[in-house]
């Protein structure tokens, strides 16, 4: 098997300020499906097409921004191997008991030197996503229901010792960097975007003075059409927007921005190019930053810099 | 009924209905004085003192707003609905940034 080790993003846990209003926001405006509540009080969901009982977990809380951020690995002997390489490496790792999130199995969990909390699991369980195994159907019912992506696909972190945070995954959790914008001075990287697999990045961080802040977790769209209809829910639903429907020059995908109840911003987004893990690193001067945030308007968003959760 | 909210920092005045915040009323009209982020209560950079007037709120991020900052009447304006006419001065700005890019607080005529 070509892909092994880290398979993909997991599961983010989100914080709400308003529990009500924010899962009326997921599930009918973004249209997740909701698959569970745990006695904690947070509220489970996951993207139409995905198989696994949740990707995305909100709680209430008096203040708004990520919890912790999670990837799938292979298996469980991959799950305790990549503990031991982080001990080895020489950071600290807490197993959090199966069973505490619903549905999933023993978690590794560590902090970034980005203030971040990631995780790791093997086990969590498929539900399926309303498709049978034998002679699919190309979608499902729930496809029509709000923007309803079909699955959590990255996120874009903010904090401090980014260069710290590329050696963790690039060397311990087998990440390998697609792209990059250089710092102004060009001598380091002020954004970073990671791939573990093919897709155009499962995570990224950017240079930033607060540790531990959201910038977004982005949800895949199958189309630039799918896109465009998510701007005109968006609209509808008085949603604030920050950027787009534009396309990124850094991956090429195309994207909305916008932010949910709380302003923990969220992106709609489809597309991105194929990189293998030996292609050779995308780099973008910070002067050129404008094109690679919004390529038709070459507009580095002061919002896109500053504003997080 | 509208009530006219004043941005003391620019002189910038506009009408605002009970049913929307400080913020969204200042960017449905065009105004401009005071930075907009994530309209959510979440970010923070929408913060503003009530120099004068009555309004009610909604939930805000403690990460940006606190007790004393309550008692002091310095909240985020995307979390502000006014019930009277209000007078406000801008506290926020956009200070963070990536790599501490420019990023100017904001206070345009």
């Amino acid at each position: 098997m070509a892909l092994t080790g880290v398979l993909r993003p997991g599961h983010a846990q989100v914080r709400v300020l308003d529990l009500d209003e924010s899962v009326r926001f997921y599930e009918e405006v973004l249209g997740l499906v909701e698959t569970g509540r745990d006695a904690q009080g947070r509220v489970y969901f996951k993207c139409w097409d995905e198989r696994d009982h949740h990707s995305y977990v909100i709680r209430e809380a008096d203040r708004a921004g990520i919890d912790f951020f999670g990837f799938r690995v292979l298996d469980t002997a991959t799950l305790d191997k990549l503990d031991a390489d982080l001990k080895a490496y020489g950071l600290k790792t807490e197993r959090i008991p199966a069973g505490e999130m619903l549905a999933t199995g023993e978690r590794v969990r560590f902090e970034l030197p980005s203030g971040h909390l990631m995780e790791l699991f093997a086990e969590k369980a498929k539900v399926g996503n309303g498709i049978p195994l034998v002679n699919p159907a190309p979608w499902a019912k729930a496809r029509d229901n709000g923007i309803a992506p079909v699955r959590l696909d990255h996120a874009l972190l903010y904090g401090p010792n980014v260069a710290e945070v590329q050696k963790i995954f690039t060397e311990v959790l087998g990440f390998y960097l697609v792209e990059r914008v250089l710092t102004p001075d060009g001598n380091g990287n002020a954004a970073i975007w990671l791939s573990c697999g093919q897709k155009v990045h499962d995570i990224a961080f950017a240079e930033y003075p607060e540790p531990g802040k959201l910038h977004h977790c982005s949800f895949l769209m199958e189309s630039w059409e799918q896109v465009l209809r998510a701007g005109d829910i968006m609209s509808m639903n008085a949603v604030p927007v920050d950027i787009g429907p534009t396309r990124h020059g850094v991956t090429r995908g195309c994207t909305i921005y916008a932010w949910d109840p709380s302003g923990n911003r969220f992106e709609t987004f489809c597309g991105g190019h194929l990189p293998y893990p030996d292609y050779e690193t995308m780099t973008w001067t910070f002067d050129n930053f404008g094109q690679g945030l919004d390529y038709p308007q070459r507009k580095l968003h002061e919002t896109f810099l500053s504003v997080v959760s | 009924m509208a009530h006219t909210v004043r941005i003391e920092d620019n002189g910038v005045t506009y009408t605002c209905a009970p049913t929307e915040s400080l913020l969204e009323g200042m960017q449905r009209l065009g105004r401009r004085g005071i930075p907009m982020g994530c309209r959510g209560g979440g970010c923070g950079v929408c913060k503003v003192e009530i120099l004068d007037g009555e309004f009610r709120t909604r939930a805000m991020s403690c990460d940006h707003v606190d007790d004393d900052d309550r008692n002091h009447r310095r909240l985020l304006a995307c979390r502000v609905y006014p019930s009277g006419d209000l007078s406000v001065r801008v506290i926020g700005k956009l200070q963070k940034s990536v790599c501490g890019a420019t990023s100017h607080p904001r206070v345009p005529v």
